[in-house]
């Protein structure tokens, strides 16, 4: 017997769109995170340097790694929410036409 | 007052999982609690479940002894999230019924998958118990005045009976209170912390006098000290294992260990603390322990930029941290050694050191970014395995099982991340206000969130301490029910197909809670002493080995097979946990020496993780033609 899914396995017409934004959104705060481990390792003295208000570029780049994250995640869902909504109204635009269509009664 | 709180928190979350234990009738009730929890509800949980004894006690303790070494693993931490939002929350929510197993197997219907991924499920879970059970046992003895062993049992049992009333259901609202209120009282801790401003002679607020630490100018002829005032007898030296010289002192019966100081010639001896093992028992500073006389409480600015005797008064964020960060302003901090003395009495010191602002403030204290290649090595393994973790855990990704549909997994991720990155940045505070409060416990930096908490008063401490308690509480209940589900509905039900109705199978979810929560008693008990969030980085680490690589490429692979999977899965748990065996942290638990550990990585990550990848990739390649059939 499978593993059978907790939702229903209904079609999600903006999944590929959602995945492709959740890679590029992915890669990015990658670079992002990946960008901070370097400069701990090549310049770790430069993670001392005061860059703002007398916060050093260690902790400015750690909150700011915590702040991208979040506002990251705020847009994705903001895009992910306005492409499902355009599906959801093509979908009912589209069950209204079939609605109105007239009904062919084969008396030309 | 403490024990007042903790009680009534204990019987509010007992009786929350009596009154839910109704929704636990069914497999679907105590897997997933129905499947019907509100997206901002389970947000809320996410951040219950994953601000662990880890989180709240080991990374305010790492940052209030190591200072911002300990601030990486919470943006570590938080980082993970965005792994779990872009790339894990709605697939596996569109694959899974109740556990990680259900959706890696999903489109193989696999016995090898099946087993792979509950074995990797049990031992994710049984690794990532381990610290939240110490985290209990640190916190319960000076809560309660209890042994440890007897706090770890405590904890053990009341999470087993929150489990067995109402698994999953219990667990998300017990979840969803502690996250709610460790987020909110956090935030009132901090605020007295900036209210109350920094000072050179931190008192607790006037509760406990300021301690002085001792200097005594001496001289050295040969090898030979000699304290140059009347009075000091020294009795005996000892060169620590870490290189350091310590002299034993004696004035009028008292006896003392004193750290040697060098610098151009002269010689100085500094005040320590030590506890000496003797034949009659523990001696404290010279005195046998008892209620009165334990360790000093530590940790203050000697200077507050450049200046001596200074109270700043209330300060804002921006202000507090620039002032830390100042090169000018210096830190007493403690570190300890330990050694065996003449009369062959195991000796442990308490030495205090004194760094700089701006060296607390930025990363080498603890993690050697300066050091040997290795030693970067290491520090990019951990930061690999805390960003690939967080994705990979067990009692995380079950909760996407929780929720009605794949957008809602996306929404209570979002209130997750935002929820636990606020508490992230307010651990940088905590650990810090820890740090130059003279509140720290030399031997035991696990504490240091409560005990800043007592500074301000009995209610805030008994407050924390209860938040920190349900911390784990709600922790264990969410890998408990993990694991539960690994044995009985993976194994039992799945891999071994044992005929079960609806009722049998939560009965099996229940012995195996059970049996889980037993194993993590002991367990919790024999790990006694390290440091919990550095216990949780191993647990990151192997769940990003075990699982990370089969959930990337079964979403994103085409080619990727139930062998690939199974072998992934068996390569990630083996190679990491061989590693962690035999790594020199490991070493100096077995009381061996640290160097001699042929593995000379702390973290195993940066090699397990890419093995795991990689014996997917080939296996798969290797069996295309057998691709869907199973193993």
């Amino acid at each position: 017997m499978l593993h059978e899914p907790a939702a229903p396995k209904d079609r999600d017409p903006s999944g590929n769109y959602k995945m492709r934004l959740g890679i590029w959104m992915f890669t990015f705060y990658a670079l992002f995170y990946a960008s901070f481990v370097a400069i701990n390792l090549l310049n770790p003295a430069g993670m001392g340097t005061i860059v703002f208000a007398g916060l050093n570029l260690a902790t400015v780049y750690g909150f700011a790694l915590i702040i991208v994250a979040l506002i990251e995640a705020l847009v994705y869902d903001w895009l992910c929410r306005k492409k499902e909504a355009s599906y959801k109204n093509a979908g009912q635009a589209e069950t209204k036409d079939k609605q109105n269509e007239p009904i062919n009664t084969g008396k030309g | 007052m403490a024990i007042f709180v903790f009680i009534f928190f204990v019987v509010l979350v007992i009786g929350l999982s009596l009154y839910l234990g109704n929704r636990a009738k069914t497999s679907s009730g105590y897997y997933a609690a129905g499947g019907n929890i509100h997206w901002g509800v389970n947000g809320i949980a996410f951040a219950g479940d994953y601000l662990s004894a880890a989180s709240f006690l080991g990374i305010c303790g790492l940052i209030a002894t190591v200072g911002y070494d300990g601030f990486l693993y919470s943006i570590g931490y938080l980082a993970g999230w965005v792994v779990a939002l872009f790339v894990v929350a709605e697939p596996l929510k569109r694959l899974g019924k109740y556990t990680f197993t259900d959706a890696v197997d999903a489109n193989y219907n696999s016995r090898g998958i099946k087993l792979a991924a509950a074995i990797s499920t049990l031992v994710i879970s049984i690794c990532y118990l381990i610290p939240q059970m110490v985290g209990a046992g640190v916190l319960v003895e000076p809560l309660l005045g209890i042994p440890y062993a007897w706090g770890v049992v405590m904890v053990g049992a009341i999470v087993i009976t929150i489990v067995a009333t109402a698994g999953m259901a219990s667990t998300t609202y017990v979840q969803f209170l502690k996250g709610f209120l460790l987020i909110i009282f956090s935030t009132v801790l901090v605020g007295a912390v900036l209210i109350r401003g920094i000072s050179t002679q931190p008192d607790q607020g006037g509760k406990v006098p300021f301690y002085t630490y001792s200097q005594l100018p001496a001289t050295k002829t040969g090898d030979q000290i000699a304290v140059s005032e009347p009075g000091w007898n020294v009795l005996e030296q000892h060169v620590a294992s870490n290189g350091m010289e310590f002299a034993k002192l004696e004035q009028d019966g008292i006896e003392s260990w004193w750290k040697v100081a060098e610098n151009a010639g002269a010689i100085t001896l500094i005040e320590t603390q030590s506890v000496v093992m003797k034949a009659d028992g523990k001696w404290i500073n010279g005195a046998p322990a008892s209620e009165t006389n334990q360790l000093r409480q530590v940790g203050n600015l000697e200077k507050i930029s450049g200046e001596e005797n200074v109270i700043t008064g209330s300060l804002s964020f921006i202000k507090f941290l620039s002032v830390m960060t100042d090169k000018d302003t210096s830190v007493m901090t403690f570190k300890t050694t330990g050694f065996t003395d003449e009369n062959n009495q195991k000796v442990t010191i308490y030495y205090p050191e004194i760094v700089s602002g701006d060296r607390i403030m930025r990363p080498g204290l603890k993690f050697k970014v300066e050091g040997t290649f290795l030693e970067r090595l290491d520090f990019v393994s951990l930061m690999l395995a805390l960003f690939l973790g967080t994705a990979s855990l067990p009692h995380i990704l079950i909760r996407y099982y929780t929720v009605p549909s794949p957008s809602s997994a996306r929404k209570s991720t979002i209130v997750a991340i935002g929820a636990i990155g606020f508490f992230y940045i307010l651990t940088l505070f905590m650990g810090l206000g820890a740090m130059v409060n003279a509140v720290l416990n030399p031997a035991d930096s696990n504490m240091a969130a409560p005990l800043l908490a007592r500074s301000f008063g009995e209610l805030l401490f008994a407050i924390i301490s209860a938040i920190a308690f349900a911390t784990v509480l709600g922790t264990v209940s969410g890998l408990i029910v993990a694991a539960s589900g690994a044995v009985a509905h993976d194994l039992m039900d799945r891999y071994f197909k044992i005929t079960m109705d609806d009722r049998q199978k939560v009965k099996a979810g229940k012995i195996s809670a059970f049996a889980i929560g037993g194993i993590a008693i002991l367990l919790g008990i024999l790990f006694k002493g390290m440091n919990v969030s550095f216990l949780v980085g191993l647990a990151f680490a192997v769940a990003a080995s075990a699982n990370l690589p089969s959930i990337i490429m079964l979403l994103f692979w085409k080619k990727t097979t139930a062998q690939g999977i199974f072998a992934s899965i068996f390569v990630g748990i083996v190679a990491s946990l061989t590693l962690i065996a035999f790594s020199p942290e490991l070493y100096t638990l077995y009381g061996l020496n640290p160097l001699d550990a042929p593995v000379p990585l702390s973290n195993p990550g940066i090699i397990s993780i890419p093995l795991s990848f990689i014996t997917l990739v080939v296996v798969s390649l290797l069996t295309q033609k057998e691709k869907k059939v199973e193993v």
